[in-house]
C-alpha cells in the first residue's frame, strides 16, 4: 500500500494540492492510525491531513474519486464455447502456456486488472505528461501485457482446421482489452497530466499581449479573468499584511523616562516602542476608450480585485469626461461593474486634456504626498490639448505617478500620441501591455509602502 | 484564570477518541452535533498530535467546536482572540514593566544602605548583579494565554481564534508553537509543555494563511450544513422547539442561502432566528411572522431589502 498511497501523492500534486515531504510522512501517520478498511474514513482523514484550503479540498474529492475508483474490467462475456472447436482449439501452438491468452478466454477480470497494473508499472504510464502521449501509452501497454504473443496465437488458430472457434473469441477478447487500456491510459492522463496542460498555458497567457491583433479568443478570456484576480489577490496577501504593524512589544526608556519628569521620576506612563506604517493609496485613473478597450478590460477587472483589498484605492475611468468608479466597482459583481464603466463612459473619443481637467476640477484634494497614481492610457489625446500644466499639478502633489502605456515605447512619439509630452512629468513610465507586466508594476509601487 | 476541575474523567463511560463514531456520540453528548468530517478531522488531530485549522464563514461553530471538545475532555479552554497588532508581549508573556520600576523607585534607599558598605566599585557591581536578576523571576512575570497553555501538566484545550487577523510576523512566531510544543524566551530559557495541548487555529478566511502554518496543522472547512444536520442542530440547541417549526424555519433558510446575498445566513443566524420566534410563542411559519424577524437572520439592510418582497414566494416554495 506504501507504494499505492505515494502514486496518490503524485497524483494530488498533479491537481495542484501542495504536498511536501513532512505532509508525506503526516500522510503515511493518517493511514497507519486509520487503515484502509473504511473507505469514507480514510478519505476525511487523508483530507485533513493533506488539502489546506476550501479549493484543494475540492481538487482533492477528485483526485481521491478518480484515483482509487477502478471501473469494473468490462470484458463483455466470452463468446459462446462452441464444443467441437473445443478440443481442436486447445492444441493451438503457445496457447497453454500464455496466461493472458487463458485468461482472456476464461474472463478472469480480476486476474486481467492485475496483470494491466503490474504492466502499467513497467511501460511507466504514470509519467505521461502531455494528452498525444496517449495513443502511443496504450500500444506499450498492451506490449508489456503480451498482445504481440495473442496476435500470434489468434493466427495460429486460424491455420488449424478447427482452430476458428477459439480465433475468434480470442479475437473479440483482445478487442475488449485494447477497449480497457486505452480507458487506462485515459484515467492515468486524467490524473497526471490534465492539470499540468492548464498551467502551462496559464503561463503563456501572461505573457499574451492585450492589445494582440484580432483581440483576445473567447476561450482564453474567461482563463485571463480568473488569471487576473488571482494575481491581484496575490498581491493582496502579500502586502495587505504589513498595513497595521503598531506596537512593537517594547519599552521605550526614552520616553517613559521623560515622561516621569512630571511625578518627580515616578514612571507612572508606560511608554511603547511603535513602528510608522504607511498604509498604500493610490488614485488609479484608466483610459476606456476604443484604441484600448481590449487592455481596459484587463486594467478594470486588476483595479477591482485590487479594490477588495487596498483600503484607499480610488479608481476614475475616463474617455471623453472622467467619473470615479469606486462606488460600481463596489456595488457589483466584476463583470457587471466592467460592464457599467463601458456603457456609462467607454467607446467615446479619448480627450486627455478635458479628462485631467475634470480630474483637477473635482477630485484633485484627493491626492497628498502619500498618494501614488498610477495613470492606464496611451496617451492618444486625438489631437486635443493634452494640459501639461495640469499634469504638472499632479506630479507636484502626488508621491509619485506612474503611467502605463499599452503601447510599446517606438509608437509613443507617433500620429496623435502626446505620450512623450507626458512622460516628463511623471516619474515611471512604462510599456504595459500583459498581465505580468501589469502586476510586477503593481508590486513594485505597494513594497515601496511596507514598513519602514 | 485557569479553571482547574476536579474530576478529570472525560464524560461518559467509554473514551470518545477511540473511534470516529465514538467521537461523533461523545460529541452530541455536549450538544455539539458533528458531521463525519469534522469528528474525522478532530481524532486525527487527537491520535497525530497535532493542531486543527478550522476554517469556514462566520457561524458556523468553529469556535463551537472548541467549547465542546474542551468539554467533552473534561480540560480548561484557554482562549486567545487574535487582531492586528497583536504580538508576543500579548500572547506568550510580558515583564510587568511598571511594578519592576515602582519597585526600584520603592526600594531606592534600601539599595543605597545595602551598597553603602561596599568596600569598591567591583563589590557594589556584585551585589547589583544579584538584584538585577530579582527584577526578572516569576514574580514579575505575567503569562498570556500561550504560555499558560504550555504550562497545564494536565493538558488543555487552546483556542487561537481568528488567526487570520494576526500579522504575518506573528504567525511566523507561532510556528514554534505549534510544531513543537515550546517557547523561547530569552531570560528563563526554553519552556517546553509536559502534555501538549490540544490546539484549535480559526480563521474566517481575512487573508490567505502562509504555508508554513497550514503545513503544520490539520485542516478542517466546515461548510454551511444539510438540511437534515441542520434540524439535528437546531433540535439540540433549542431545546422545546416543534418539530415542525425547525422542518420550516430550516427550509427557509436554507432557500435564503441561495439567494444571492452579501451575507447569507449561517446557523448560528437558523439557531438564534429560531430562539427568537419560541419568544415570540410562533407555531408556524406566516409571512407576516417572517418579516417581523428577518433582521435576527440578515444582517444588512440591502440583504433584507432584497429578500422581504419574495417572502410569500420562499415560504411557498417548500
Amino acid at each position: 500500500m506504501q507504494h499505492t498511497l505515494e502514486e496518490f501523492l503524485r497524483a494530488l500534486r498533479a491537481a495542484d494540492v501542495k504536498v511536501s515531504p513532512a505532509e508525506a510522512i503526516d500522510a503515511a501517520r493518517t493511514a497507519a492510525t486509520v487503515g484502509y478498511a473504511d473507505r469514507e474514513l480514510f478519505k476525511d482523514a487523508l483530507c485533513a491531513t493533506l488539502a489546506k484550503s476550501k479549493d484543494e479540498v475540492v481538487r482533492f474529492d477528485q483526485a481521491f474519486e478518480t484515483f482509487f475508483t477502478r471501473a469494473p474490467f468490462a470484458l463483455g462475456a466470452p463468446p459462446p464455447d462452441e464444443g467441437e472447436g473445443r478440443e481442436g482449439g486447445q492444441e493451438t501452438p503457445g496457447l497453454a502456456q500464455s496466461p493472458l491468452a487463458q485468461m482472456l478466454l476464461k474472463g478472469d477480470a480480476a486476474g486481467l486488472a492485475q496483470s494491466m497494473e503490474e504492466a502499467a508499472a513497467r511501460a511507466g504510464v504514470a509519467e505521461i505528461r502531455l494528452s498525444t502521449q496517449r495513443s502511443r501509452l496504450t500500444r506499450r501497454l498492451l506490449d508489456e501485457m503480451g498482445l504481440a504473443e495473442i496476435e500470434k496465437i489468434i493466427a495460429n488458430a486460424r491455420r488449424m482446421p478447427d482452430g476458428q472457434g477459439v480465433a475468434d473469441r480470442l479475437d473479440a477478447a483482445k478487442k475488449g482489452l485494447v477497449a480497457q487500456a486505452q480507458a487506462f491510459v485515459e484515467r492515468q492522463h486524467e490524473l497526471y497530466a490534465s492539470g499540468s496542460g492548464k498551467q502551462l498555458r496559464e503561463e503563456m497567457l501572461a505573457k499574451k499581449a492585450l492589445n494582440a491583433d484580432g483581440g483576445i479568443d473567447p476561450v482564453d478570456l474567461v482563463m485571463m479573468q480568473a488569471l487576473v484576480k488571482r494575481m491581484a489577490k496575490r498581491l493582496a496577501d502579500r502586502y495587505s499584511r504589513r498595513r497595521h504593524t503598531a506596537n512593537r512589544g517594547h519599552l521605550d526608556v526614552r520616553k517613559t523616562l521623560r515622561k516621569s519628569m512630571a511625578h518627580g521620576g515616578v514612571p507612572f506612563e508606560i511608554e511603547w516602542k511603535v513602528k510608522k506604517v504607511d498604509k498604500p493609496s493610490i488614485v488609479a485613473i484608466c483610459d476606456v476608450s476604443k484604441s484600448v478597450a481590449a487592455a481596459a478590460q484587463f486594467l478594470l477587472t486588476f483595479l477591482y480585485a485590487l479594490n477588495e483589498v487596498v483600503d484607499r484605492l480610488d479608481a476614475y475611468a475616463f474617455s471623453g469626461r472622467l467619473i470615479p468608479v469606486n462606488a460600481i466597482l463596489d456595488d457589483n459583481g466584476v463583470e457587471g461593474a466592467i460592464l457599467k464603466v463601458l456603457q456609462t463612459i467607454g467607446f467615446q473619443q479619448t480627450d486627455y486634456g478635458r479628462a485631467l481637467e475634470d480630474f483637477v476640477d473635482n477630485h484633485i484634494d484627493r491626492l497628498d504626498r502619500h498618494t501614488t497614481v498610477i495613470i492606464l492610457g496611451d496617451g492618444r489625446s486625438n489631437f486635443a490639448d493634452p494640459r501639461l500644466d495640469l499634469m504638472h499639478l499632479i506630479q507636484q502633489r502626488a508621491r509619485a505617478v506612474i503611467w502605463l502605456n499599452p503601447e510599446p515605447e517606438s509608437y509613443w512619439g507617433q500620429g496623435d500620441s502626446v505620450m512623450y509630452r507626458y512622460v516628463r512629468f511623471t516619474h515611471v513610465a512604462k510599456q504595459c501591455n500583459t498581465l505580468g507586466q501589469l502586476e510586477r508594476i503593481v508590486e513594485d509601487v505597494l513594497r515601496t509602502y511596507s514598513a519602514h | 484564570m485557569a479553571l482547574t476541575i476536579s474530576a478529570p474523567a472525560p464524560v461518559g463511560s467509554i473514551n470518545p477518541f477511540a473511534s470516529v463514531d465514538a467521537l461523533v456520540e461523545g460529541l452530541g453528548g455536549v450538544g455539539y452535533i458533528a458531521s463525519r468530517r469534522i469528528a474525522t478531522a478532530l481524532y486525527m488531530a487527537v491520535h497525530l498530535q497535532k493542531p486543527i485549522l478550522v476554517e469556514g464563514s462566520a457561524g458556523v461553530g468553529k469556535t463551537e467546536l472548541a467549547l465542546s471538545t474542551a468539554r467533552l475532555l473534561a480540560q480548561p479552554l484557554i482562549r486567545m482572540q487574535c487582531y492586528e497588532g497583536l504580538d508576543e508581549s500579548k500572547a506568550l508573556y510580558e515583564w510587568k514593566y511598571g511594578k519592576q520600576l515602582l519597585y526600584t523607585q520603592i526600594l531606592k534607599d534600601r539599595m543605597g544602605s545595602a551598597l553603602a558598605d561596599a568596600p569598591d566599585m567591583d563589590a557594589a557591581m556584585d551585589r547589583l548583579h544579584g538584584m538585577g536578576d530579582l527584577f526578572f523571576s516569576e514574580p514579575f512575570l505575567e503569562p498570556r494565554p500561550l504560555m499558560q497553555a504550555l504550562r497545564h501538566d494536565d493538558g488543555c484545550v487552546l483556542l487561537i481564534d481568528e488567526i487570520d487577523k494576526s500579522d504575518e510576523a506573528f504567525e511566523a512566531f507561532l510556528l514554534e508553537v505549534l510544531s513543537a510544543y515550546q517557547v523561547s524566551v530569552p531570560e528563563l530559557g526554553v519552556i517546553v509543555a509536559k502534555t501538549p495541548p490540544l490546539v484549535f487555529l480559526t480563521s474566517n478566511n481575512v487573508r490567505d494563511l502562509g504555508d508554513a502554518l497550514k503545513r503544520r496543522c490539520l485542516h478542517l472547512h466546515i461548510p454551511l450544513p444539510e438540511p437534515a444536520l441542520e434540524e439535528r442542530i437546531v433540535a439540540t440547541r433549542v431545546p422545546g422547539i416543534e418539530q415542525a417549526l425547525t422542518g420550516q424555519l430550516v427550509a427557509f433558510v436554507q432557500s435564503l442561502r441561495m439567494l444571492d446575498l452579501r451575507k447569507a445566513p449561517s446557523i448560528s443566524e437558523t439557531v438564534d432566528w429560531a430562539r427568537a420566534l419560541i419568544l415570540l410563542h410562533a407555531r408556524d411559519l406566516d409571512p407576516a411572522m417572517v418579516r417581523d424577524t428577518l433582521n435576527v437572520i440578515l444582517k444588512f439592510e440591502q440583504d433584507i431589502a432584497a429578500v422581504e418582497p419574495q417572502i410569500v414566494e420562499l415560504l411557498a416554495r417548500r
